[in-house]
């Protein structure tokens, strides 16, 4: 099972990536709902923690910093989703709504 | 405490008082507090008078910091009471008490009654720091000094357009000289590499520097003179300072601050004296301005312009003495000068405040008995400027007539006829104001009046100092020793002043001419305004207009200068301004309107679109990254 992992090139780590991060940012750009919205923000850290776990494979390093930043980001992503949801909530509350293009009233 | 810092704080701390809670005291708090700090400073000045009159070369010094320091070069403030500026310290501060003391009176109906005394005690303020300080930068701060103070008191009515026009006027030609004052002191920081006196003098005594650059900075000094001393070309500022109130006037326009240009060539004796170019110079318009300020002053009408006129025509004399290498005399002219025309200015003073502000002298007439003060003091003062025998002006002029004898005989023959036309025009003016009829149809001359105690004792004391002030330097045919004030300045001259010696002869036959000259003027006068009681009128024929109209000379600048920049300004205004400057300034609002109104696309609030904008920038941002690394 390892092994298998270990006999993919770098660059089909990028490219999954790639791809996953332009999933993200295109649901971030395109899509309304603000759930959405926010598994499409941690799908693209999840892309970068792939990202970084597969570099420190590549770059044998031994202290494996780089894993241990796909821990702070995991942490930081918790943290995030807790308080995005709050405010979610907070905003459905009022206005019985999910819809992010709602929320563009501070402009005057 | 140093005398020289008490001399000079004192009328700054009255200038200080009376400049901010002086609208609060009552009038003759205010009044005391500006004449006591100049009388002060007068006493503690004659106190210095022993120890400098101790040993030739004593003097006081106060050196308080170095204003700047600029590579080798250290403008210090500093000052030095020597001989010099002992003389001119107590004439100012002598001068000032008096008048100090006559303008409680003359301004006691005036709502600006504090900010005049402030103003006068920062003009002595001034003053004391132009003649006190050490180096010229303190006697460039002085100079500019009395300049502000003449020009807010020229301007003290300042609610009669015309006053402020004349303030103005006398400020920018003053600032036309003081061009000339401040490129001289540039030269002497770059040939000497210092502003000290001591130093700069020291260096030129020992002939280090050429005459041609020497003659360069005298003239750019003399320059500077001709403003602040109202010479040919700058005079007519003075004449038209007569706006001012009469005590301003006397003080400042007659006794003190127009004969600064005569201090600073006395000061610079080493460097004038080495300049024979700017000496001849300097006496031919000095004679110039005495004959045609005598001129202009024998037509006017004013009691106050005549007065004006006669004080251009005697700082020409001045001037005439200085290039003739007098300068002991000159400085002897300043003092009596100062005696009995801040006199003639306090009395006419006196007659307009009797008159109730009545200038006109062919609305005067026959005041002699109503102010017999006045016009004893006043009689006096035209004696003695007149040169009657054995008053102070006798002396002076009479010393000033030897001196250009010596020099030039062309020059004397002028000078002489200058002479003859001061006794005229002051006895012209004497007799239409004090004798004949009473020519006012305003004012009942019942209405007039003696002027109060305060008023004529600074009157008393002038009129006995312009009877005896040619003590101070008597000839040397009436003293054994020779005059005192040309001894006592001797010290200081580095050269020695050129001594004329004329066999006694030729000196009585001067004397005869100076007594000659006094009685024609005298008996022209007396023969045209008492015996044919001739009352000038305002429409004179012929020479005569010319005379009234002062020779067109501000006419003439009109045309000359004023007109020119006039024409230039408006050119620029309508081309530069109203073209170039309007498209500019008057460009730049729809410009930023039209950028805000594109900007404002940009800003929706759609969080949408502000992310995509982000990710656009990113991606070019590597873009270009890629492209260019």
């Amino acid at each position: 099972m390892l092994n298998v992992f270990h006999n993919l090139e770098i660059s089909h780590y990028i490219y999954l990536s790639t791809v996953l991060f332009s999933i993200g940012l295109f649901g971030v750009l395109f899509r309304r709902n603000a759930i959405v919205l926010l598994m499409c923000i941690e799908l693209m850290l999840n892309s970068v923690n792939l990202l970084l776990a597969a570099f420190t494979e590549y770059m044998g390093d031994a202290n494996a910093n780089g894993q241990m930043f796909v821990f702070f980001i995991m942490v930081v992503a918790a943290a995030e989703a807790a308080v995005g949801l709050a405010i979610i909530v907070m905003v459905y509350r009022n206005t019985r709504k999910t819809d992010v293009s709602f929320l563009d009233q501070l402009k005057d | 405490m140093n005398p020289i810092a008490l001399i000079l704080g004192l009328p700054l701390i009255g200038f200080l008082i009376n400049g901010v809670v002086g609208n609060k005291l009552p009038k003759l708090v205010t009044g005391a507090i500006g004449t006591l700090s100049v009388l002060i400073a007068f006493f503690i000045a004659i106190l210095q008078w022993n120890f400098i009159s101790q040993a030739e070369t004593n003097s006081l010094q106060l050196d308080l910091f170095t204003f700047l320091q600029i590579d080798q070069l250290s403008l210090k403030v500093a000052f030095q009471l020597d001989r010099l500026s002992i003389w001119m310290t107590l004439i100012i501060t002598g001068i000032g008490t008096l008048i100090h003391l006559y303008s409680i009176s003359y301004m006691k109906e005036d709502e600006g009654f504090y900010k005049f005394f402030a103003y006068l005690n920062f003009f002595i303020f001034n003053m004391l720091l132009l003649v006190l300080g050490s180096n010229f930068l303190m006697m460039f701060f002085g100079w500019e000094g009395v300049g502000l103070c003449s020009y807010l008191l020229i301007g003290f009515w300042y609610k009669n357009e015309d006053y402020g026009k004349a303030a103005r006027k006398a400020f920018i030609m003053n600032r036309i000289g003081d061009l000339g004052l401040l490129l001289g002191m540039f030269l002497i920081i770059s040939q000497f590499g210092s502003l000290e006196y001591n130093v700069v003098f020291e260096k030129i005594a020992s002939g280090t520097v050429s005459t041609s650059m020497l003659t360069a900075i005298s003239l750019l000094l003399f320059i500077g003179a001709t403003g602040k001393s109202a010479q040919i070309p700058l005079f007519t500022w003075l004449p038209d300072a007569m706006a001012g109130p009469t005590p301003v006037s006397a003080l400042i326009h007659a006794a003190t601050m127009v004969t600064a240009g005569i201090y600073l060539t006395v000061r610079c004796q080493v460097l004038f004296a080495l300049s024979p170019l700017t000496n001849e110079i300097i006496l031919w318009t000095g004679l110039g301005t005495a004959i045609l300020a005598a001129l202009i002053g024998l037509k006017q009408n004013d009691i106050k312009k005549v007065l004006a006129y006669s004080t251009v025509s005697q700082l020409g004399f001045m001037f005439v003495a200085l290039g003739a290498g007098a300068y002991s005399t000159a400085l002897f002219h300043v003092t009596t000068h100062a005696f009995f025309k801040a006199l003639l200015f306090l009395g006419a003073g006196s007659v307009i405040h009797g008159m109730h502000h009545e200038q006109d002298i062919t609305n005067m007439g026959g005041l002699k008995s109503k102010m017999p003060i006045t016009h004893l003091t006043f009689l006096i003062g035209t004696l003695a400027i007149s040169g009657f025998p054995f008053l102070s002006g006798f002396f002076s002029k009479d010393e000033i007539l030897t001196s250009v004898f010596v020099h030039n005989k062309i020059a004397y023959f002028l000078l002489a006829g200058s002479a003859l036309l001061t006794t005229i025009y002051m006895f012209r003016l004497y007799f239409l104001t004090f004798h004949g009829t009473y020519r006012n149809h305003h004012h009942a001359i019942e209405k007039v009046h003696e002027s109060p105690l305060n008023m004529t004792l600074p009157l008393m004391i002038l009129a006995i100092l312009s009877l005896i002030g040619g003590a101070l330097n008597l000839p040397a045919y009436l003293s054994h020793s020779g005059g005192f004030l040309s001894k006592w300045l001797n010290p200081l001259f580095a050269i020695p002043q050129a001594t004329h010696e004329i066999s006694h002869n030729t000196e009585y036959t001067l004397i005869g001419v100076a007594i000659l000259i006094f009685t024609t003027g005298f008996l022209i006068a007396r023969n045209i305004f008492v015996t044919k009681a001739t009352i000038p009128s305002d429409n004179s024929v012929g020479i005569g207009k010319v005379l009234q109209n002062k020779f067109y000379v501000d006419e003439l600048y009109q045309k000359i200068f004023v007109r020119p920049l006039e024409i230039t300004s408006s050119i620029l205004h309508d081309l530069f301004d109203g073209l170039i400057l309007r498209a500019f300034t008057f460009g730049v609002y729809p410009l930023l309107k039209l950028v805000g109104r594109l900007n404002k696309k940009v800003q929706n609030g759609n969080i949408e679109m502000y992310l995509l904008y982000m990710v656009i920038a990113i991606v070019l941002l590597l873009g270009v990254n890629l492209i260019f690394a």
